[in-house]
């Protein structure tokens, strides 16, 4: 193997920023943003008058700070809309106490049963954030406000990180992880191990048996499938089902919570690693606007 | 009458022959991906280094994770049966047993014979056993068999806050850009794995005297965080043996036992 090849980092998912072409901010009444900063990725989600304007996804530095700063510049490059025209920003997230701009923290659980209500619609009631570093069951009602929720924040299995290790290990780029994994002919086994340290010995036994990489992979999406089916479980699902969270666009993961739980999950018609900012931009304008009435 | 235990582990295979109550030679090799191989590397290993034929040794057991894959074993027990004997023979004071492995952590309760009274393991999670250090060397650039005294030289706590393995690399590559100095992230380390294990250990009830065995016990900035921890000195295996061969030394007293002898 080149070095050149040894040093590609397989983990590193598409960072990307988007701006609306049919919404004039200049028109708006009401600038709102909400600003994730996740334990591994931070969104910031401008909307102007409850719908998205632009957004922005990237990978979370070292300082929570910084990551809110870059992720709300480059959101709103080009735009000409510059942050003290946003009226109100809420933080949320995991560094959501550090969001330098904002008026106000929420956690991440309120902002994605929010967020999912914004992407999938009033009809969600269960939602199922696959995280970077976490993985959350949500229940939620017509309004995506929390009801009760679950979570796993101790373990890397069932995380995006877990994932991250294994397209590592199999020099398979995460954005192609889950297609990878649909390409087997039959199920294999899910891998047995929970502990992503000790699975991933386990896979370099499989591959040293001769198993193909898409069969590994497969093996570990339905691992990891499994492993945040029996959170959902033990929450009690309730229909209709969402998943948010940058796993959600892990087709080999989604689809076999699907099996598992023979429910279908809504197609996102927007990027679902950005619910939790979208959530926190529409708590912002709900802010936004309660500050108005009463200044 | 010679007999030999051989503990098949997740990372190592080790023997210990055992001749009238005495240890005669021990040898270890890496277990690698067939167990049956290794089991037979490191038992010629320890027949040349004491001596012997394969036909003086009376009775072979087997134990550990890979010992269902070593044909010419007699017999077998599990590790927490090779492990409390291998324990009280060294240590007969002993009523708590602490074996920290590569891939597992096991604790048990013993009575004054060495029979266990109960047990706990952890085989699910990587963050109790020593593949925990091991990662968090890795992440430090920092030779395994250094991380024990390096740490010795921390004059200052630092809690980490991950559990899991996975997300410790990250806090400890964290803490390396904040410049927090290598022995101190080293102790954390150490602090963080005793912790886990010691919650393990208040699981099942602590009785003196306490006996850390298994190749973590090797090293002596985990002994120092776990004696913190427990507020005196744990018994660690040093003249006799080294403290990972206890299983297989548990092993060659038990095929003995079997013989009658």
């Amino acid at each position: 193997m080149s070095n050149a090849e040894s040093d590609k980092e397989y983990w590193r998912w598409t960072e990307t920023r988007y701006t609306n072409p049919d919404i004039k901010w200049e028109e708006g009444t009401i600038i709102s943003a909400g600003v994730d900063v996740g334990s591994v990725s931070t969104q910031a989600v401008v909307m102007v008058d409850g719908e998205i304007y632009c957004y922005s996804s990237m990978r979370t530095g070292s300082n929570s700070p910084d990551s809110a700063n870059n992720a709300m510049e480059w959101a709103l490059e080009g735009t000409g809309l510059s942050l003290d025209k946003i009226e109100y920003v809420v933080g949320t997230g995991y560094g959501r106490v550090n969001v330098p701009f904002s008026k106000r923290a929420i956690t991440e659980i309120a902002c994605h049963a929010r967020g999912a209500n914004f992407i999938y619609g009033p009809e969600i009631r269960t939602v199922l954030d696959m995280g970077g570093q976490d993985c959350k069951a949500i229940r939620c009602d017509q309004r995506g406000k929390v009801v009760s929720f679950l979570m796993n924040d101790k373990c890397a299995a069932g995380t995006g990180r877990g994932m991250e290790v294994f397209a590592d290990l199999l020099q398979v780029h995460i954005n192609d992880v889950g297609e990878m994994s649909l390409q087997v002919k039959e199920e294999p086994e899910p891998v047995s191990s929970t502990c992503v340290v000790f699975a991933k010995s386990e896979a370099v036994g499989l591959l040293r048996e001769g198993w193909p990489k898409e069969k590994v992979l497969a093996a570990y999406c339905a691992a990891m499938a499994h492993r945040v089916v029996t959170l959902l479980l033990r929450l009690g699902i309730e229909e209709k089902f969402a998943i948010t969270g940058g796993i959600a666009k892990n087709i080999g993961v989604v689809k076999r919570i699907e099996d598992e739980l023979k429910l279908k999950a809504p197609e996102p018609s927007i990027d679902p690693q950005i619910a939790g900012a979208i959530g926190a931009a529409l708590f912002a304008k709900a802010l936004a606007e309660k500050q108005r009435k009463s200044g | 009458m010679i007999t030999a235990g051989i503990d098949c582990g997740s990372k190592n295979t080790k023997i210990v022959i055992f001749k009238d109550d005495n240890i005669v030679s021990t040898a270890s090799v890496l277990s690698g991906f067939d167990q049956e191989e290794a089991a037979t590397e490191v038992l010629s290993k320890a027949l040349e280094n004491a001596g012997l034929e394969r036909g003086e040794i009376k009775n072979i057991v087997a134990t550990g994770a890979g010992m269902d894959a070593i044909s010419f074993a007699d017999d077998k027990v599990t590790t927490i049966t090779a492990n409390a004997a291998g324990a009280h023979f060294l240590f007969p004071s002993v009523r708590t047993v602490i074996d920290i492995g590569a891939e597992e952590g096991r604790v048990l309760r013993v009575d004054e014979n060495g029979k266990v009274k109960d047990f706990g393991i952890n085989e699910k999670c990587a963050a109790g056993a020593g593949a925990f250090i091991e990662a968090m060397a890795r992440a430090l650039e920092v030779d395994i068999a250094t991380m024990g005294e390096l740490s010795l030289k921390s004059t200052k706590q630092i809690p980490m806050n991950a559990q899991c393995t996975i997300f410790a690399e990250s806090e400890v590559v964290s803490l390396i850009h904040q410049k927090t100095l290598k022995e101190d992230i080293i102790r954390a380390v150490h602090d963080a794995i005793a912790d886990r294990n010691t919650s393990m250990v208040r699981q099942i009830g602590i009785e003196q005297d306490v006996a850390l065995i298994g190749g973590v016990a090797n090293n002596i900035g985990f002994i120092d965080s776990m004696n913190r921890n427990f507020g005196f000195d744990l018994l660690v295996p040093k003249e006799l043996i080294a403290p990972e061969y206890v299983s297989a030394l548990g092993a060659a007293i038990i095929a003995k036992e079997k013989m009658g002898g």
